[in-house]
């Protein structure tokens, strides 16, 4: 197959084409924008449902709408447009219709600014709208990456019936890299037997996500939770880089899980034993790859985009039994791969002189660059 | 609905009578939750006649709000599903676009439609979606008990305007269907009314012309009904259908806004 | 005058009282008695009058508690 350039946004809009996508519903958004333009070209090309919304919360309604017909529906946007978008997920995860969601990251809070940023991981991961679910949120680090993930993102949504978010950043969406697209998938006609398509020779179908009686509503949570569990026991997924004999693990996704593998490699050149942890499933976070790899290592660097959000996820992971140090950078401010390293020498160097570790380092643990 | 009446029926008709009317097919023989006297459930059974008589009830999804018409899924006999407040339009869209030879329509109160709502019913007019919407006003928020709407009367006390609506406070009472009657892509716009007998039939009219508006796909098509909150207006039925007729259509005049040609003649 | 009558699901009946007062002939009345739902019912009553089979009561019951018969009109014979 031949390799072609591709433009972040366009790749992730035409995996989802080659992925059978029936409906696209978004709005226009920084840095998400070329996303939905392409799919204004495409998509009635191929005699599918392209609208854009009047706002993120229309788009997202038209989605569920789309959703309880049975088709493979589909919208993108960005943090603040993701906030907007959370009544409707809940709504979508608590009646259990499936759709894709991409989530083209920018910086934070507020209006923030259009630069990359990782500061949706706990509205992605935890907080995706009101009440108990969790979609499955996964994290690109390539343009090829994010196309074979928006390309199986379907088929794990109409699986499970469940939300599949891919999570990546401004810089994912804008940049420009080779990559291979998969063959065209022809959409599939036939439709799930739960979709609402009018009753005729059938019982009446309600799709709903109300339930007034306590039990009925406990009862419907149990087999969300059921569900969920069934996707994190099965779902989790990582890249692992040069771990079999790292002494320092850093834990990075995304973007940044790219820029650590060049200091992993400048780390190893200074002969310090690096490797990089790389969660591609932000939710089912991969815990027992990661929790495996805690026993061998003797310090952990969380790199992220914002204040410390999956840094949460990894500590409750290492549980203490090696320290945890963070580097974050915010506002769009992507970390170089020689401040990471810097923080890894520093604390090998630390290690060594024996007095890296014990209490002071929990003080010192949190020590971000601002 | 089932011929042979039950027990507790006391009139036995004669052998040789006809049955001049039975409830709709296309409405469950199911008791609803709503309050005595309130005209929800004429709607409903006015609107589950409309699709008997079109016969599309096989092919027909309904949308229901949120408000006291939440349930209005229990009682369609139809494929239907529960929109987000205020965004029964955009899932509309979402189904609509999804299934265009299906008749989608919604079922939306005041507070649903032309509060939280606004954006959606005025983004789906101006894209003409080949809709159905039953607007329901009753100028007050039911189900939450009683609140002031964006429908609500100037000087109308509510339990979140209790000296009567301030329109200096709490603004202007909205002409959401003369709003959307402008717009190109609608094709039916009229307003209706439930305080009389008459106006009870012309209601029934304007919901057919509705759905035909869309059997057609001639664009949008929207009737606000006037409808009553006994319990929250804190009045007899009968007298609310009175305040209807006295308070709600002096402010919100029954007509047609907007009707396509080819549909005056259905 | 056309002879008719009503069938009423009484169970469904919330004693709301919009077919009484639209009611031309008078000819319902509420009951005494209970339903399930502990609302008083209507019932027809037709000793100062008789059901036409009008179903203007069908029309405004908001609650689908009528069924509406009428007798057929008299064919030529």
């Amino acid at each position: 197959m031949t390799r072609e350039l591709w433009k972040g946004n366009e790749a992730l809009a035409e995996a989802a084409v080659r992925a059978g996508v029936d409906a696209f519903f978004g709005y226009p958004i920084t840095p998400q924008t070329e996303l939905l333009e392409y799919m204004a070209r495409r998509m009635p090309e191929l005699g599918r449902t392209f609208l854009q919304a009047e706002s993120e919360i229309g788009a997202i309604n038209m989605v569920y709408g789309a959703a309880c017909a049975g088709v493979r529906a589909m919208t993108s946007s960005s943090s603040p447009g993701i906030s907007l978008m959370q009544e409707g997920l809940s709504y979508i995860a608590g009646s259990e219709v499936p759709c894709v969601l991409v989530d083209i990251m920018r910086g934070g809070p507020g209006l923030g600014n259009i630069q990359p940023g990782q500061g949706d991981y706990f509205q992605v991961t935890r907080s995706a709208g009101h009440g108990d679910f969790h979609p499955i949120v996964l994290a690109p680090s390539t343009v090829q990456e994010a196309v074979d993930l928006t390309y199986l993102s379907f088929d794990l949504a109409f699986r499970y019936r469940t939300i599949v978010i891919i999570a990546g950043d401004g810089a994912l969406g804008q940049m420009m890299e080779p990559v291979e697209m998969p063959p065209m998938r022809e959409p599939t006609v036939d439709r799930p037997d739960w979709a609402l398509s009018g009753t005729a020779g059938r019982a009446p179908r309600i799709i709903t996500s109300l339930y007034l009686d306590a039990e009925e509503l406990e009862r419907t949570n149990l087999r969300l939770q059921e569900k969920l569990h069934a996707i994190h026991t099965t779902e989790q997924n990582w890249e692992s880089y040069q771990t079999e004999d790292a002494e320092w693990l850093v834990v990075a996704f995304g973007t940044v899980g790219r820029i650590a593998k060049s200091a992993v490699r400048a780390a190893r050149g200074a002969g310090i034993r690096a490797g990089l942890f790389r969660p591609i499933s932000l939710w089912p976070y991969p815990e027992a790859a990661l929790d495996e790899l805690i026993e061998r290592v003797q310090g952990v660097l969380v790199v992220e985009m914002n204040a410390g959000q999956m840094l949460e996820d990894v500590r409750a992971i290492v549980q203490g039994r090696v320290p945890v140090r963070f580097l974050g950078r915010m506002g769009g401010v992507i970390p170089l791969p020689d401040e990471i390293s810097a923080e890894l020498a520093h604390m090998a160097r630390m290690h060594q002189r024996g007095n890296g570790f014990g209490s002071q380092h929990r003080a010192a643990e949190r020590s971000k660059i601002l | 609905m089932s011929l042979t009446p039950d027990l507790d029926v006391i009139a036995l008709p004669g052998p040789t009578f006809d049955v001049v009317y039975e409830g709709p097919d296309a409405l469950k023989d199911v008791p609803t939750h709503y309050c005595p006297g309130c005209t929800h459930g004429i709607i409903h059974r006015m609107v589950a006649e409309t699709i008997d008589e079109l016969g599309i009830r096989g092919r027909t999804i309904g949308v229901a709000p949120v408000g006291c018409a939440v349930f209005a899924y229990k009682y369609f006999n139809l494929d239907g599903c529960e929109a987000a407040h205020g965004r029964a339009p955009a899932m509309a869209t979402g189904i609509k676009r999804s299934l265009p030879d299906r008749i989608v329509f919604t079922y939306q109160g005041d507070g649903d439609l032309a509060s939280i709502g606004g954006n959606e019913i005025l983004h789906a007019a101006l894209r003409g979606e080949r809709i159905t919407v039953i607007f329901v006003n009753n100028a007050i928020y039911g189900m939450t008990g009683g609140q002031l709407a964006p429908t609500s009367p100037e000087g109308m006390v509510t339990s979140s305007s209790p000296l009567g609506r301030d329109p200096m406070l709490a603004g202007y009472p909205i002409h959401m269907t003369e709003m959307l009657a402008t717009m190109p892509g609608v094709a039916l716009a009229v307003r209706r009314s439930m305080h009389s007998v008459a106006e009870m039939r012309k209601t029934k009219k304007a919901i057919r012309q509705a759905f035909q508006a869309q059997i057609d796909g001639l664009g949008l098509a929207i009737v606000e009904i006037l409808s009553s909150c006994p319990t929250n207006w804190h009045l007899e039925p009968t007298a609310a259908l009175d305040y209807i007729r006295e308070r709600m259509v002096p402010e919100y005049p029954v007509g047609d806004f907007k009707i396509a040609a080819q549909l005056t003649n259905k | 005058m056309t002879k008719g009558t009503v069938s009423i699901q009484t169970d469904r009946c919330k004693g709301c009282g919009l077919c009484i007062q639209a009611c031309p002939q008078h000819v319902l009345t509420l009951a005494d008695t209970l339903n399930a739902r502990g609302y008083h019912h209507v019932q027809l009553d037709e000793r100062d009058g008789h059901c036409t089979g009008c179903g203007i009561c069908a029309i405004v019951c908001p609650d689908v508690a009528f069924t509406v018969y009428r007798e057929p009109l008299r064919r030529a014979a």
